[in-house]
């Protein structure tokens, strides 16, 4: 058989003698150089009608068509690293487990012991499935499923909670008062300004919109009616719950679910402390008893911000307080005060279901932080549009 | 990826630490801290709980700046070295930290690929088949490859790590107690495992360690860190006869006896001086 060579980088020369292929490697062969010499040396393998080992039949390997052995010639090499190796080790052209004899020339022990690892990598390598094509769908219908699942184990988790408060009703002393006072200055006190801010904003905006679009029909004075209801009814009990959700909900995902990466709620369980009365039911009860506080500020700042707009519109407070003491109807304040609670509740469960559903990963406490956001506000619209479906047919 | 001209590099003493002191606060960590690597061997670094030798470590890999004394890479002082030697510096070296430190949002051929990507600019799926290649080196099926670290055992997750650490094909490897939290099988593997690497890929290895059987398997000269420096650096036998109180305990006690250490002759005695001295 005649002998041909093939050498298209610098980097090495290929020679086939007697079915043998033999590979002498120079220079350098690492991580710099690897980019192209790894290119040029598939392609000349390819060019030599070299390929992988047959799998089929009793073949083990050796008898490739014509081709046998590798010897690799180390003698001008003067330096490799795993990447050259693992690249040069291509030649042994190996298939599903099975490479071609290989032997080495001119090599020290180091050089020896890397090219081994090379080749048993190059053997233990496996393909890659590509996705299948129906990948989208699996993921959207694992996706739905999911979400069911989601508002099952909320609305179980719920049920648990119901239960634990029930049992800490009958025995009082279980409750954490400590933990409870100490998460409503968390959740309650120190959102005060920032929800006082924002209600006082969102009062001076419903006001300017109403004087404006009002002043068209003539009907001025209407802008307190329109900012009595809105606030009242609507806007300061969606903005402290909103604001919530996004400061405390969050926070309470965050705290469990470190706790519970770090095996801290594991503890808590063999050491015999219920999680949930430990670190649900002082939250949910600092809620609890926030959002009301919270929500009646956030009335009184949303009311201040619409007198202040009315003022520079030429009504004056005196007017403002009287007509409101007159048109506006005290229900309006208890539609907007009851739902509080509820809201409170729900955005203090979502936050610690989540927080105990994070699983060790950094990763999802993130995506259950976003989760538990996400759910809130969306529970909270969602139970504020039933709220005014029920009010509307009681007639409140 | 930055080119660095090997042959011009000072590999005889790539890292050394002069007169080193650092502190946090008034808290004195090391004080006058002198310590030398040496090509291709592996440095056990050993001391107390609370003794620095982590932070040891940080501050030979410039994650921590010392209060006073430098750092030398390849014979110049780390603080004077531009950016692109520091870059090269850093292609040559590779850290397993103690926790194994792979990201948790990207799975662990991903994790591998990272040092592959930032510093070279090989095509991806050469990069997947050398980091492939290196799962294989450190013993992880290659099925764990899409893993994420979360789903890794703690094993796993060291040499998942080692793994990372070598994906550059460093000379120098610095390893955080490497055999924390393994298990005595485990531990040993890791132990052949570390150097199987050194000769094929002809590495320096820096080790803290707790683990008496990885320093006396492993270890070419061993470092011991007590009162804030570096008491003795020098072989096992005779870091062993050194004459200090720490030292005797640390090397006298049970566990160390269980890990070979009858087979060295005197150091009954000196366990016993070394005690008497201790008290």
């Amino acid at each position: 058989m005649s002998a041909s060579v093939q050498n298209s980088h610098a980097a090495y020369r290929l020679e086939i003698d007697q079915g043998q292929l033999i590979v002498n490697a120079n220079g350098r062969w690492n991580l710099d150089t690897i980019k192209s010499i790894d290119k040029a040396l598939k392609a000349d393998l390819k060019a030599l009608g070299y390929g992988q080992v047959k799998t089929s039949g009793e073949d083990y390997g050796v008898d490739d068509d014509e081709f046998g052995g590798v010897i690799f010639d180390f003698e001008n090499l003067t330096r490799i690293d795993t990447a050259g190796a693992f690249s040069l080790a291509r030649t042994i052209g190996c298939h599903d487990g099975l490479c071609r004899m290989w032997r080495v020339r001119n090599a020290n022990a180091g050089q020896k012991s890397l090219l081994t690892a090379a080749a048993e990598a190059q053997a233990d390598m496996t393909r890659t499935l590509p996705k299948p094509w129906y990948d989208t769908f699996t993921r959207l219908g694992e996706g739905f499923l999911n979400s069911i699942a989601e508002t099952y184990k909320t609305i179980a988790f719920f049920g648990q909670f119901v239960v634990i408060i029930l049992k800490m009703l009958l025995q009082p002393q279980r409750i954490r008062w400590k933990s409870v006072v100490s998460h409503i200055e968390r959740v309650g006190l120190d959102a005060l300004p920032i929800v006082v801010l924002l209600s006082f904003f969102i009062g001076c905006v419903i006001a300017f919109m109403g004087a404006d679009l009002l002043q068209a029909f003539g009907a001025k004075v209407f802008v307190v009616d329109l900012v009595g209801v809105a606030v009242l009814r609507e806007f300061a009990v969606l903005i402290t719950a909103i604001l919530m959700a996004g400061r405390s909900n969050s926070a309470f995902t965050a705290e469990i679910g470190s706790m519970k990466m770090r095996q801290e709620i594991d503890a808590m369980t063999v050491i015999g402390l219920n999680s949930g009365e430990t670190l649900v039911a002082p939250r949910a009860f600092a809620c609890l008893v926030s959002a009301p506080i919270l929500t009646f500020f956030a009335m009184v700042a949303g009311l201040l911000g619409g007198l202040v707009v009315a003022w520079s519109q030429g009504i004056s407070p005196i007017l403002f307080t009287a007509r409101i003491t007159e048109v506006v109807s005290i229900n309006n304040l208890w539609v907007g005060m009851v739902k509080a609670p509820v809201f409170g509740l729900v955005i203090a469960i979502i936050g610690c279901r989540q927080g105990l559903a994070v699983g060790g990963s950094v990763e999802s406490l993130g995506t259950r932080t976003t989760t538990s956001v996400v759910q809130a506000i969306f529970t909270i619209i969602l139970l504020d549009a039933m709220f005014a479906m029920l009010f509307l047919e009681m007639g409140v | 990826m930055a080119k660095v001209d090997y042959d011009k590099l000072d590999l005889s003493t790539p890292v050394q630490a002069i007169g080193i002191r650092s502190q946090f606060g008034s808290n004195v960590i090391h004080d006058n801290l002198d310590l030398e690597l040496r090509a291709g061997e592996i440095l056990g670094v050993v001391g107390g709980s609370g003794s620095g030798k982590s932070v040891l470590l940080n501050t030979l890999l410039g994650l921590k700046l010392p209060e006073a004394g430098m750092v030398k890479i390849f014979g110049r002082n780390r603080q004077n070295l531009s950016r692109h030697d520091l870059r090269a510096f850093e292609t040559r070296v590779g850290v397993l930290f103690q926790g194994g430190a792979l990201f948790s949002s990207l799975n662990v051929r991903e994790n591998i690929m990272v040092p592959l990507r930032k510093h070279t600019d090989l095509p991806v799926p050469l990069m997947r088949e050398l980091a492939e290649m290196k799962l294989n080196m450190v013993g992880l099926p290659s099925n764990a490859a899409t893993l994420f670290p979360a789903d890794l055992s703690g094993g796993m997750q060291k040499r998942a790590g080692l793994a990372r650490a070598l994906a550059l094909d460093p000379q120098m490897l610095f390893l955080d107690e490497p055999t924390a939290g393994l298990d005595p099988i485990g531990a040993d593997e890791f132990d052949d495992l570390i150097l199987e690497l050194r000769d094929a890929l002809d590495l320096t290895v820096f080790m803290v360690t707790h683990d008496l059987d990885t320093l006396f398997k492993t270890c070419d000269r061993v470092a011991v860190l007590v009162d804030k420096h570096i008491a003795i650096t020098d072989s096992l036998d005779k870091v062993i006869k050194y004459d200090h109180p720490w030292v005797a305990e640390y090397f006298g006690g049970p566990r160390s006896r269980a890990a070979g250490l009858k087979n060295i002759p005197q150091s009954g005695k000196t366990t016993e001086e070394g005690k008497a001295n201790g008290r």
